[in-house]
């Protein structure tokens, strides 16, 4: 994974709740789509298949965004990390939402993308600062000092889990960290065998009677 | 000190705390399936990674076979790829797959349990939103992405930090032709999308015990729409009785062992949740979804809410929701004409759903314009149902009878429906655009489905039945 390093970008906002992974990206058709078409595939276009120009994303100063700032609930529905690699496809590095799905924000994490809460007030000022901006200045967010500063100059501080924040920055190896851990899965496997033979050696089975 | 079930699960599973403080839990069983298995077997090649335990690893194909009688790799010319790529991976490792001729083909989370794979208090990993479904049995799942399976195969665990509990205690007695699905969408509409985001919910109470298996399957299998990290019920003896026999169950002494084990599976009397939520289900409607996300529930007797009367943060959503679904306030949900009819998926597709649903049926036609399919969940199911003639049933009346998969629960295999029309369907998400380009669809019991299906509109099945 790579280290999470400051983001300085223009901020998009897409602020409805409950936004899914289906709409995020649809189910892709191929082993290797195309993530940054996938990315809204269906939300930013109209019924006849142009893009929507009214869609944040699709509009000329966020052509470039690195920041999403994003409503209540984001990244429900399917576990698809799709709907976090289409994201980093279009180079969106740091998400702030009101709140996320559970299995959207480990996606995230694992992908080396920055997923923020702030408290409320200033999840509400950050929007409005967004707006205000309209892509004609940029964002920071700096991991190091978990702060934001948004467009219009407004400064946020965040909370982070630190082990969270030491895995992006350090782009550390999610699998290598665990495998550090060998010795006790190994351990407890050996367990397994004699306390609960059943969880572990399973019969041989190829169809029902 | 007294415990929760979930705390049992967890201490039993807990392998050791890695370095960033994380809680390593061991995985007993990790089911994958073709959508997004080849992506991590590519991934684990590159990086020369193992599979730890390929014994206890098994793949399916459920996401993008076609549905079709007679079907090859090639039916959904989109699934292909995956099928294939699924084929020389698990190979490769040496995992087990359900192939397309396999009898246990199906959706990982039908398959499971019914081969007796998943077991009480057992701990499960699926890349597939939907894997709490096995906690009808009183095992744990863990739903993951694409990078999480890629750790479940190379070191046989999952770390993560413990989620808090939320205990959902139902109430009172189920009415006939009210089951799991129904209780699900009622338990959605009370706490919504987010309601219990961080948590692991366990279903208890009287309405619980009542439930047969299948019904505690479809239960949990709606957890993560709540938000839920998963969701499970406690093994008690209904569970016990319905593993036995099971091809991959244990027998003889493992059993007797077993068993042991998975009577003490249960919270304690006096244990404490971080949350509890208490709902009544004496009296519970047929639930039916009205918007597009499946909190949007209301029985099926009530009317199309105003988004004037809701909290301005539910307001917005609900606007556009009945833009979508093309329903103007205060509409009686009974009535509302459809065009499309999908019985299927991991929430309702095992044998128990299609028999009342083909009860519905039996001896009727499907209404003039509107389209039916039926899809197994898994191949062992149509086999059973088949058995029964449950097919003829079906097919008698007009359906389409399908071979196993997810079909048009995700439209991943070629199966949707069309623009514009209102399909009800057994399934779990109401999302835009899921089954299809502008599919307005109504997620509902196989009962509801199936007797709406007759009518050629949403009914109440129980009047449904009552006028014969």
């Amino acid at each position: 994974m790579q280290p999470f390093q400051t983001v300085s970008g223009v901020a998009v906002a897409y602020l409805a709740d409950d936004v899914n992974t289906d709409e995020i990206t649809p189910v892709h058709r191929s082993l290797e789509p195309d993530f940054a078409e996938l990315l809204f595939a269906r939300r930013k276009r109209l019924a006849d298949g142009s893009l929507d120009p009214s869609f944040p994303l699709n509009r000329a100063q966020f052509a470039k965004a690195e920041v999403l700032v994003a409503g209540r609930n984001f990244g429900c529905g399917s576990s698809r990390e799709s709907a976090v690699w289409a994201m980093l496809a279009v180079g969106i590095k740091v998400i702030v939402a009101r709140s996320f799905a559970d299995i959207y924000r480990d996606n995230c994490l694992k992908n080396g993308l920055l997923p923020v809460v702030l408290v409320a007030d200033d999840q509400d000022q950050l929007e409005r600062d967004v707006i205000d901006a309209d892509g004609a200045s940029q964002a920071v967010v700096d991991l190091v000092t978990q702060t934001i500063t948004s467009p219009t100059g407004t400064n946020f501080s965040f909370e982070m889990d630190a082990a969270e924040r030491t895995a992006l920055l350090e782009g550390l190896d999610d699998i290598g960290v665990s495998l550090r851990e060998e010795g006790s899965i190994r351990a407890f496997e050996l367990g397994l065998a004699i306390d609960s033979p059943w969880l572990i050696a399973l019969p041989v089975a190829t169809d029902i009677d | 000190m007294p415990e929760t079930l979930i705390d049992k699960i967890w201490s039993t599973h807990r392998v050791g705390r890695r370095i960033d403080g994380k809680d390593l839990i061991y995985i007993d069983r990790h089911l994958l399936h073709e959508l997004h298995a080849p992506e991590a077997f590519r991934k684990m090649t590159a990086a020369g990674r193992k599979v730890r335990r390929p014994e206890l690893t098994f793949g399916d194909l459920d996401h993008t076979v076609s549905s079709a009688v007679g079907r090859d790799d090639q039916s959904n010319p989109d699934g292909v790829d995956f099928i294939r790529a699924m084929r020389a991976g698990t190979s490769r490792f040496g995992i087990r797959l359900f192939d397309l001729d396999d009898p246990f083909q199906g959706i990982s989370h039908v398959v499971g349990p019914e081969i007796g794979l998943i077991l009480p208090g057992m701990t499960y990993a699926c890349p597939d939103s939907h894997a709490s479904t096995v906690g009808g049995l009183g095992a744990l799942a863990f739903a993951c992405g694409t990078s999480e399976l890629e750790h479940v195969l190379s070191t046989q665990t999952i770390a993560v930090t413990k989620p808090r509990s939320l205990r959902v205690l139902l109430g009172g007695r189920l009415s006939r032709l009210v089951g799991g699905k129904d209780v699900a969408l009622r338990v959605l509409a009370e706490i919504g999308v987010a309601g219990a985001q961080g948590h692991i919910i366990e279903f208890a109470g009287p309405a619980i015990d009542d439930l047969e298996i299948e019904g505690r399957l479809t239960l949990c299998n709606l957890s993560i729409e709540m938000g839920a990290r998963s969701g499970l019920i406690a093994a008690d003896e209904k569970t016990f009785s319905w593993l036995e026999g099971r091809p991959y169950a244990p027998s003889g002494r493992d059993l007797e062992l077993a068993l042991e084990a998975w009577k003490s599976m249960r919270s304690d009397a006096d244990a404490r949740f971080d949350r509890e939520v208490t709902i009544d289900c004496d009296g519970l409607e047929p639930y039916v979804t009205w918007g597009t996300d499946p909190s949007q529930a209301l029985p099926v007797t009530g009317t199309v809410p105003d988004p004037d009367t809701l909290a301005p943060e539910r307001r917005d959503r609900t606007e556009r929701a009945l833009e979508y679904m093309d329903l103007a306030v205060g509409t009686p949900l009974v009535g509302l004409p459809i065009q499309r009819v999908f019985i299927g998926s991991c929430t309702n597709a095992r044998l128990s759903d299609l028999k009342v649903a083909a009860e519905v049926i039996a001896g009727r036609r499907i209404a003039a314009g509107v389209i039916g399919l039926v899809v197994p969940g898994s191949s062992l199911v149509k086999r059973q149902a088949e058995a029964l003639g449950l097919d003829v049933v079906f097919t008698d009346a007009g359906f389409v009878w399908g071979e196993s998969g997810c079909s048009m629960c995700a439209a991943g295999n070629g199966d949707h429906g069309e623009p514009g029309e209102r399909c009800i369907s057994t399934t779990n998400r109401n999302f835009e655009n899921r089954q299809g380009a502008g599919v307005r669809t109504h997620l509902a019991s196989p009962a509801t489905a199936a007797a709406a299906a007759v009518a050629g509109e949403i009914v109440d099945v129980r009047d449904f039945l009552d006028r014969g």
